[in-house]
């Protein structure tokens, strides 16, 4: 693993996003619609926005950052980019770390842009610090990249890559307790939401809502999913080979 | 002359087809050789075996001493896909800097490449906006970043015109004179007479390696084309 390729690659990506203004764009504007769609929803009803705001903020970066990544890598395994890379002294590892990094510091302005519209213009109220909320989005952010480049080597067409968001990460959001509590859920269900990584973050972001200092739990869950995204990571450069038939 | 590249009873399979059935040859270092055939010949697949991307069967490649692949190979092998493999949502320069960073050289370097290819003007385009042949010479600006000392190149010259298709040549008779080694696939025989040593290859076996003057002899014709057609002719008799 080099630094220096690591960072040159995270630029690289950065800069292509960058030619992508209407990308960037939705990236950033679309999370903070979406609350602002919730905040008239439940107009009236400011404890139930504040439950789900909250949460949200943490789940849109996650499925957002999964679809861009996954589509990202299939583009370099499809345009022969990725097979060239692998002939250069690029590692696997630099170039996985490196979308966890681009992709990560876009998600920090995604969360940072969401998190203050949902506190300033929406009146999102958490025990909390919004810091804190950030930080998790974050965190969420770069799990769903490392989810999106593992799943990416199983796709062969963009078609293909679209069709793991229902598989990858509908399940996590239906089971992570925003829909039903999750002591109320059948025995074997709670069992597969305390496998998901996504039912930890939502754990921390509501932790943040309810106490006025970082519990340990929370700290315990941010590690959990920081673990999960290290785990995926290695997993996609696993499937990452030089040699192809 | 040292040997750059020696590929010994290279047998490769794709999806379950032999594509490569035995290859043997070597490449002298500090030469242009062309690697001419049809299309579907398996000119990509010995060019993946030996820039180390092919999974093969059985055989042996081994480039400048070491088996063909292997990481101290990869910051002295330059490589050119047949499509050309540069981001299209990057301009030529920030493609160049990347391949330049990879290198872990910097924007000098890149700057010189892209002005070997004559691509100087076209540097902050977008590659994506660029023509057919534009883009791959950006691709070929990326990979001879560095001075590598092989360029393997999968059809380079596709689409240019024939003012940049003579420069190009030119400019890689210049690496070789230097000490560069170029292998360059090819499906047009006009190109043929400009390399410096030839192989021949048709459904998966060479039919001929040597010089262009060599094999023009042999076959009794000044024509390329038409010293290729006998080659294959003859390989047919004898087998029949």
């Amino acid at each position: 693993m080099s630094l220096g390729i690591t960072f040159a690659t995270a630029g690289r990506v950065l800069r292509q996003l960058r030619h992508d203004r209407r990308t960037v764009a939705l990236l950033i504007v679309v999370p903070a619609l979406l609350l602002a769609l919730l905040y008239f929803m439940y107009d009236g009803a400011g404890g139930t926005f504040d439950r789900i705001a909250l949460v949200m903020l943490g789940v849109f970066p996650f499925v957002i950052m999964f679809l861009v990544t996954s589509i990202a890598m299939l583009r370099e395994r499809t345009t022969g980019t990725l097979e060239r890379l692998l002939t250069t002294p690029l590692g696997k590892i630099d170039l996985l770390f490196g979308y966890g990094l681009a992709f990560g510091l876009a998600a920090a302005v995604q969360g940072t842009v969401a998190t203050g519209a949902a506190y300033w213009l929406l009146g999102l109220q958490t025990s909390g610090n919004a810091g804190l909320v950030v930080l998790i989005a974050v965190v969420n952010a770069v799990l769903g990249v490392a989810l999106g480049l593992f799943c990416s080597a199983f796709a062969r067409t963009e078609f293909q890559a679209v069709q793991f968001l229902p598989v990858v990460v509908v399940p996590q959001l239906l089971l992570c307790g925003l829909f039903v509590p999750r002591e109320q859920m059948a025995g074997w269900l709670e069992g597969i939401s305390n496998a998901l990584p996504l039912t930890y973050a939502v754990e921390a972001l509501v932790q943040v809502g309810r106490s006025a200092e970082a519990t340990t739990t929370m700290w315990r869950d941010l590690a959990i999913v920081a673990g999960a995204a290290v785990v995926a990571l290695v997993l996609a450069a696993a499937t990452l080979r030089r040699r192809t038939p | 002359m040292g040997t750059a590249i020696e590929v010994r009873d290279l047998v490769v399979e794709r999806g379950r087809r032999e594509v490569l059935h035995g290859i043997t040859c070597t490449i002298p270092s500090g030469s242009v050789t062309g690697l001419l055939g049809p299309s579907g010949s398996g000119k990509t697949t010995l060019i993946r075996a030996v820039v180390g991307v092919q999974i093969v069967k059985s055989g042996e490649v081994t480039v400048l001493g070491r088996p063909a692949g292997s990481a101290p190979l990869r910051s002295q092998v330059g490589y050119v896909t047949q499509a050309p493999s540069v981001y299209a949502d990057l301009s030529v320069r920030e493609n160049a800097r990347y391949f330049a960073a990879l290198l872990g050289l910097g924007a000098a370097e890149a700057d010189r490449a892209i002005a070997d290819v004559g691509l100087a003007d076209a540097r902050g385009q977008l590659v994506g906006n660029l023509s057919g042949g534009q883009r791959s010479r950006a691709s070929l600006a990326c990979a001879m970043i560095g001075e590598p000392k092989l360029l393997v190149l999968d059809e380079p010259t596709v689409g240019q015109d024939p003012v940049l298709r003579a420069d190009l040549w030119a400019r890689f008779h210049e690496l070789a004179d230097a000490g560069t080694t170029l292998l360059v696939s090819s499906h047009v025989m006009d190109e043929a007479g400009r390399c410096d040593r030839l192989l021949l290859i048709r459904e998966g076996r060479l039919i001929g390696d040597d010089t262009p003057a060599a094999i023009r002899t042999a076959a009794g014709t000044d024509d390329l084309e038409e010293a290729f057609l006998r080659l294959i002719r003859e390989r047919e008799q004898v087998t029949a």
